[in-house]
């Protein structure tokens, strides 16, 4: 099964684990429900769209909340370590927590210690403190966008917004940012990395470019990287690879957001209505060998 | 393990320091101020001696959690506490990123800042999108933000708690620059 593990933007939610279904643009866990908006409830939301169309069970989400204080995920992160080394994920996917190095560690001890086999997945806060703990080679996918990549690839960094002068350069870095994580062993197995142009890559470098179709108002959209990662968790979850399933997931995303056609004003959801038909049309493509240009 | 191996000192973990900022004061009085009031409010920080690295302020600097730079900073703020100067433990010699990315969509304009990107429709000024960053008062910012115009919406300075919201901060001074009178 699929666990995914983060926050909502509401201080009173309670921690809450249970199995997550979307009803009515909703996320429900629990007998709660929680307004689909961006962060790991897009995640959540994008996730299970893939499910239902890959014909999946319903995944497990571990969700508090936190607006940014930090009490909501430093109980979560306790009760992981209590908790999440007794159980039996074949995919963890970590998102939206306060980065916290010493939380983190001992989360990632806990796992380590009783879950063997399972695909570590981080993005977001949880990919924060993953690199700063020095553990980011632990993770079998991070997914950076590119500003993340430079944090990434700056050894000294603590955060995206402490990160040496190339943040805000062009693309033409990535390869040499892609390098640089790995030479400093801030990257997982596979980096996927979001932007203009997606990234596929490992410590040989970057394996695969996916630029099209390309809608330039999705850089303004929130939300949009956490339905990519969303979809690739599910997809990876389905038992397919996860070089794979990166590429087949970004191609998706793109494609959804081609079919909402969005402006800079759109919000995420209308993406995530768009994902069960961007994705059969991407694995339909893949059986009959016909490739499709947008 | 030798015998001996024991005695050794530990190495110190790559990551057992990253998440950590440091407050630089202009006078000791200060950093004691300072350190009763963050206490009292429930931070875990410590008082220690500076790095070689900065050349400013007293003999004595707090060691805090650097993702909640906002929130700290406004804690002490209230208070009249405010510090010369914020660097990272890992690296002192870093500085926040400052320069901005501007992307005209005819319609709209976003302004990013380090990791956050903010974009206001410009015939209303509605914020119509945010997005970017990582830590978990991006999605709040949003909910509170996101539909309000750039006059009436909360400032991430004041609701919003991290690195990131500080970036937002910056990003959202930018577009009032640009935007309002």
């Amino acid at each position: 099964m699929l666990a995914i593990v983060g926050t909502v933007p509401d201080q009173k939610f309670p921690l809450t684990t249970g199995k997550v279904c979307l009803k009515d643009d909703e996320i429900c866990i629990k007998g709660k429900r929680v307004h689909v908006n961006r962060g790991t409830p897009a995640l959540l939301a994008a996730a299970v769209k893939t499910g239902e169309m890959l014909g999946q069970s319903e995944f497990f989400g571990y969700l508090v909340g936190d607006i940014g204080l930090g009490e909501g995920s430093r109980n979560l992160y306790e009760y992981l370590t209590k908790n999440l080394g007794q159980s039996k994920y074949s995919t963890i996917t970590f998102h939206y927590l306060q980065p916290d190095v010493d939380w983190h560690n001992r989360v990632l001890f806990a796992i380590k210690e009783t879950v063997k086999q399972t695909i570590l997945i981080a993005d977001a806060g949880f990919m924060y403190a993953a690199k700063m703990s020095g553990q980011a080679a632990s993770y079998d996918l991070f997914t950076p966008d590119i500003g993340e990549l430079a944090f990434l690839a700056d050894e000294t960094a603590p955060h995206p917004f402490y990160t040496r002068g190339f943040i805000l350069q062009d693309e033409k870095r990535v390869p040499d940012l892609i390098k640089r994580a790995y030479v400093h062993k801030n990257a997982s197995r596979f980096l996927l990395v979001k932007g203009k142009k997606d990234y596929l890559a490992d410590r040989d470098g970057i394996k695969t470019m996916v630029d099209s179709p390309a809608c330039e108002a999705m850089e303004a959209m929130g939300g949009t990287g956490d339905t990519l990662t969303g979809i690739a968790a599910a997809l990876i979850e389905s038992g397919m690879e996860i070089s794979k399933a990166a590429i087949v997931a970004t191609r998706a995303n793109r494609l959804a957001g081609y079919y909402a056609q969005p402006t800079p004003a759109t919000q995420v959801i209308e993406i995530i209505h768009h994902i069960p038909g961007a994705l059969e049309e991407i694995l339909q493509e893949k059986v009959t060998g016909k490739a499709t240009t947008k | 393990m030798s015998f001996f191996e024991f005695l050794k000192p530990k190495k110190k973990s790559q990551g057992s320091d990253q998440d950590r900022g440091i407050l630089v004061f202009e006078h000791t009085s200060e950093v004691i101020r300072a350190e009763n009031v963050l206490k009292a409010s429930g931070w875990k920080i410590r008082v220690m001696g500076p790095p070689p690295e900065i050349q400013s302020g007293c003999d004595l600097v707090i060691e805090f959690p650097l993702i909640e730079e906002l929130n700290i900073v406004r804690t002490l703020q209230k208070v009249g506490a405010s510090p010369l100067e914020i660097v990272p433990v890992s690296s002192p010699l870093l500085q926040p990123v400052d320069l901005f990315q501007i992307k005209d969509f005819d319609q709209y304009l976003m302004v990013r800042a380090a990791n956050m990107k903010l974009t206001v429709e410009k015939k209303t000024l509605n914020i119509v999108n945010i997005s970017g960053g990582g830590c978990p008062d991006v999605p709040y910012l949003a909910q509170e933000m996101v539909g309000k115009s750039l006059s009436e919406a909360p400032s991430p300075k004041e609701i919003g708690h991290t690195l990131c919201g500080y970036a937002l901060q910056l990003a959202y001074e930018e577009m009032t620059r640009r935007c309002l009178p």
